[in-house]
């Protein structure tokens, strides 16, 4: 044989194998185990945190980040449509012979090699051909009360077989659930990124990575409208349009033209009675040359909208540009002076001056938090009002994010302005407190940190402590000496907190005697807190506090707050004043020639499944034998089960009534 | 000799069809004619269509499987006697002594866990006693924890409605309630199956894996108070997922029964009660039957995930994880059915892969809600 023939038919046989087609199938089940494991698409610089710079290369190759669009995984579903045309090529002609077949010249020799068959002899009189005539009539009838088709077949000997099948469409079953896989493989090609992939490497196309306007992105890394599929993501913020959407490539994006204009008149969020979203709608006009005016429509999840062939999805939100109004605190300085300070939503803006000037990166507003606040995660989730996510860079590019909540959080029961900072993405939040005081204001603990923070107030502190609590003693000595005292732990903790208290005890008290110190200098700072704060609240002519529970908490939360000022990050609070929201719509568009044909061929599969496994075929074969007054029933499936075995038997016996 | 010829005529369905079956298709019609009448304003065309649908559909399952026929009458007839008593506030669920200890949905629920749990004890002591009685006991245990699940779900769903109108919804929509469906469809298949070829020695097993959904919707119940019902995001807010999910399930409950039944195979196989089980045959013959089912239903059901998704995310296919998942489902059982079809492979090793199926299905169905994030995390713990 022509060796190269040979390994055409070698080939050949190898793909049309069922052996090979099921390894494919095992292959693309474990390459699309990598995909679910791997978190795909994230930004590039996740993955180097995550696998270091040798790996994240490596894996990068692979391509793993993107895996179901990669090279290696689309060349495994195109030998997935080869294998299974050349399944369909190799077994189909075979299927339909089969379907039409009656199998009619089985030979007598090869029924008595049935596993399943029987002989039934016939009254010895029957040999007359009216007789036989009329035994064939009856079982033509039996084998058309069971819904076989039959045909006769006279054999060379004067034997007469009947040749009948039923359930032979099974066999179309096979054709169509493979003929369906086809579609369906072909049908996704079709809306997948081949002919992207096969213009980068023609170097036709290339992806831009750069973070710049739109309109300067390159011809290179822009679709026309004649692309004949894509999926791309457009952001529009309320009162304006686009008529491009971007397509995410790896670590870039390319820019997909649309044959119109979309505009965003409004959007809107519905939230039921528990605070949770309800529906996220868009009312969207699109502008295009070919129409007379605008058309309007409504689109929400679930109700997307398809305009010339492109389907525009309400995909997901985000703020559009919320203008703030905040009022900002020096944490550390000696007065309650506060500055104005307006922004906008992905604007900056410069905080102080000088080298100690930050620039503040105003990132995310979000006007509803659903949060579960309570303490074991049991109970129900409610909304906590706005915050707005910041940046403050300093002049070195380092940057800290906060998160401040506009309104208080109720926690335990108790009420505070909450703010979280982080120095990376990866770290958790962690929050600084600060107590409500009595007219659910931030300007109380403000106050107060200002007493604490102003040396001048620390020996009027000192002395009412002393007024109150030395009562007994009058000698001045002893008087100034505690006063001291009073002003040294006061002046320490203006330094850093509970913090430094410990520093200092750690440095100059032995060991011993450490935590007697500590819990002394405790009591002393919550009793100065106390004076302290009647001191702020007597300076802004408001009701002094008096001894309780209540209050106790309060300089408590006050004081811990103070501590963990220091820990904040920078000087700065920013109290959101006022907010003007500007939200704006995330909407998918996609553009896919592919759908019908792969709903053509989900169609085809299930009717396909159905055939194949609820159409039984089986054959019967009646040979009748006038000769020695007999007939041989036998009786076959392509597929042998109890199902099988129970209608042989049922049907040997009915028979064997019949003939009797 | 043409009295003969009467013997084997068989009937059509409709030739064998009596009073009874037409009074119970008449109800069936009457009930959805009924719904539609009342509650036409809020459903669009397909659930319509699909209102109707489920009746044809009812009535030509109970048409074939009489006890069917009766269960869908018993829990239409309670639940609406669960719903009059309730007047329309959802307090009396806890007030209302009926109500309270047995069909509110809660009670329902709970009574359907407690019923399950005993089927599986009664089976399994039917087994080693080789009781046919107790076996019949352990039967009539399943159904009645079948009716009371399904009770529990109707009036779950009209309770959703009397939160507030806008959270009404069919319970199929989180963890809790598909475990709920879970359970029924597996037992429902498991009876089928139990019936058309006595087979009430695997009540034991199959049990089993009903009650690790039992448990975990214990656990999911009190520990996480899983059983409030919550409203839906805006992507749950279609009529795809009325056919989705049961769809889905079918399949799922599918797969488990195979992989129950083949781990009784697994143990006859290697003599363990041997004598007190089926025959190997007619559990290889119940475990591809299952798969069978299961497959068509799975594959049906990814379909009409992938139409629900080229509307609700903008494409029929994302490479979700819980769609990667679900082709990986397809593709095992898609090569265990070659195998077993073509090849002609029988035994252990088919087996043993529809155990191994049985922790992939889980994965596909828990673990990917678990520990991996995506479009479809719509349960988690």
């Amino acid at each position: 044989m022509n060796p190269k023939l040979s390994l055409t038919k070698n080939l050949f046989d190898l793909l049309s194998s069922m052996r090979f087609a099921v390894s494919l199938l095992s292959v693309l089940g474990v390459a699309s185990i990598i995909g679910t494991v791997l978190k795909q698409n994230e930004p590039y610089e996740n993955y180097i945190i995550k696998f270091g710079q040798f790996w994240f290369g490596l894996f990068e190759h692979l391509g793993l980040y993107d895996v179901y669009h990669s090279g290696w995984f689309l060349v495994i579903l195109l030998f997935l449509v080869v294998s299974t045309s050349l399944c369909i090529y190799r077994n189909g002609p075979h299927m339909i012979k089969e379907w039409r077949t009656f199998k009619e010249h089985a030979t007598e020799k090869s029924l008595n090699a049935f596993s399943h068959q029987a002989t039934y002899q016939l009254n010895s009189d029957t040999s007359a051909t009216s007789d036989i005539d009329s035994v064939k009539q009856q079982l033509s009838q039996f084998l058309q009360a069971k819904g076989f088709k039959y045909k006769f077949k006279l054999q060379a000997d004067g034997s007469e077989l009947i040749a009948a099948k039923a359930g032979t469409h099974q066999r179309w079953g096979y054709i169509f659930t493979h003929v369906a896989m086809v579609i369906i493989l072909l049908g996704g090609l079709l809306d997948g990124n081949l002919p992207f992939k096969i213009q980068e490497i023609l170097g036709h196309k290339r992806i831009e990575t750069l973070d710049i306007p739109e309109s300067q992105v390159p011809e290179v890394s822009r679709l026309d409208t004649n692309n004949p599929s894509f999926r791309g993501n457009m952001t529009l913020p309320e009162g304006s349009s686009g008529s491009v959407a971007f397509v995410r490539v790896r670590d870039g994006y390319l820019v997909q033209e649309l044959p119109f204009r979309v505009a965003l008149k409004d959007f809107r969020i519905e939230h039921y009675a528990t605070g949770q979203p309800k529906s996220f709608e868009s009312d969207l006009v699109i502008i295009d040359p070919d129409l007379k005016q605008p058309v309007t429509k409504t689109i929400s999840v679930n109700h997307p909208w398809t305009y010339k062939g492109i389907a525009i999805y309400q995909s997901d939100f985000q703020d559009g540009g919320t203008k703030l109004n905040f009022k900002v605190w020096d944490l550390f300085a000696h007065n309650t002076q506060t500055q104005p300070l307006a922004g906008a939503i992905f604007d900056k803006g410069i905080l102080g001056n000088g080298d100690d000037a930050l620039k503040v990166e105003y990132n995310d507003f979000r006007k509803f938090n659903i949060i579960n606040m309570s303490p074991d995660g049991k109970g129900k989730p409610h909304n906590v009002g706005p915050n707005v996510t910041y940046k403050l860079r300093d002049n070195k590019g380092q940057a800290i994010e906060y998160v401040t909540y506009m309104q208080p959080m109720q926690i335990d029961g108790r009420h505070y302005f909450i703010s979280g900072m982080r120095e990376t993405v990866s770290d958790d939040f962690r929050y600084l407190r600060i107590p409500v005081d009595n007219d659910f204001g931030v300007d109380g603990f403000m106050n107060f940190r200002a007493v604490m923070l102003d040396a001048s107030k620390y020996p009027e502190i000192a002395r009412r402590i002393a007024t109150n609590s030395l009562e007994g003693k009058k000698e001045p000595a002893v008087k100034k000496q505690f006063e001291n005292s009073v002003v040294q732990l006061l002046t320490v903790f203006a330094q850093g907190g509970y913090n430094q208290i410990a520093q200092v005890i750690e440095k100059s008290v032995p060991e011993k005697e450490r935590e007697g110190a500590a819990s002394t200098y405790i009591k002393m700072i919550r009793v100065a807190a106390y004076e302290a704060y009647n001191m702020s609240l007597a300076a802004n002519k408001k009701p002094l506090l008096v001894s309780s529970e209540e209050n106790e908490a309060l300089l408590r939360d006050s004081l811990n707050s103070f501590s963990d000022m220091f820990f904040y990050g920078s000087p700065y609070y920013l109290q959101l004043e006022q907010f003007e929201h500007k939200e704006a719509s995330g909407l998918q568009l996609t553009k896919s020639p592919g759908q019908k044909w792969v709903y053509l061929g989900s169609v085809l599969l299930v009717l396909g499944i159905f055939s194949m496994m609820y159409i039984r075929e089986r054959r019967i074969w009646l040979l009748l034998k006038p000769a020695s007054s007999q007939v041989l029933f036998a009786m076959a499936s392509n597929r042998k089960n109890l199902d099988f075995e129970q209608e042989f038997n049922l049907y040997r016996e009915q028979l064997k009534s019949l003939l009797a | 000799m043409n009295s003969h010829s009467l013997d084997y005529q068989q009937k059509t369905l409709l030739q064998r069809l009596n009073w009874q079956d037409w009074l119970y298709a008449l109800i069936v019609v009457a009930g959805s004619v009924f719904a539609y009448v009342k509650y036409a304003q809020y459903m669009d065309i397909y659930e319509v269509g699909f209102l109707f649908g489920a009746a044809a559909l009812f009535s030509y399952i109970g048409w074939q499987w009489k006890r069917l026929a009766k269960l869908v009458l018993m829990v239409g007839v309670i639940s609406l006697f669960s719903v009059s008593l309730y007047h329309g506030e959802q307090a009396r669920a806890t007030q209302v002594f009926l109500l309270k200890y047995l069909i509110s949905s809660q009670s329902a629920i709970m009574w359907m866990n407690v019923f399950f749990v005993l089927a599986m004890a009664t089976y399994w002591f039917a087994l080693f006693k080789r009781s046919v009685f107790t076996g019949k006991v352990a039967t009539a245990l399943t159904w009645s924890a079948v009716l009371f699940g399904f009770v529990g779900l109707m009036v779950r769903w009209y309770e959703s409605y009397l939160i507030a109108p806008d959270v009404g919804h069919i319970p199929v929509s989180n963890l809790y309630e598909v475990f709920i469906l879970f359970c029924l469809i597996t037992a429902l298949l498991y009876l089928h199956y139990e019936q058309k070829l006595n087979t009430k020695q695997l009540g034991g097993f199959v049990l089993l894996v009903i009650n690790a959904a039992v448990g975990f919707i214990l656990w999911y119940t009190f520990d996480r108070q899983a059983h409030n019902i919550q409203p839906l995001v805006p992507a749950l807010q279609s009529y795809w997922m009325k056919i989705h999910v049961p769809a889905n399930f079918i399949g799922y409950g599918s797969f488990s029964l195979a992989a129950m039944v083949a781990s009784a195979y697994l143990l006859a196989s290697k003599g363990f009660l041997a004598s007190r089980l089926p025959s190997l045959e007619v559990m290889d013959d119940l475990m591809y039957k299952s798969i069978a089912v299961g497959f068509a239903f799975f594959t049906i059901a990814t379909i009409l995930g992938a139409m629900w998704a080229a509307e609700a995310w903008g494409g029929y296919w994302s490479w979700d994880p819980k769609e990667t998942w679900a082709l990986i489902v397809w593709l095992n059982y898609a090569a265990w059915l070659h195998l077993r079809m073509v090849k002609g492979l029988r035994g252990a090793v088919l087996a043993w892969w529809a155990l191994v199926g049985l922790i992939v299905t889980t994965f596909a169905f828990l673990g990917v809600n678990m520990f991996l994030s995506g479009l479809h995390s719509y349960g988690t713990l």
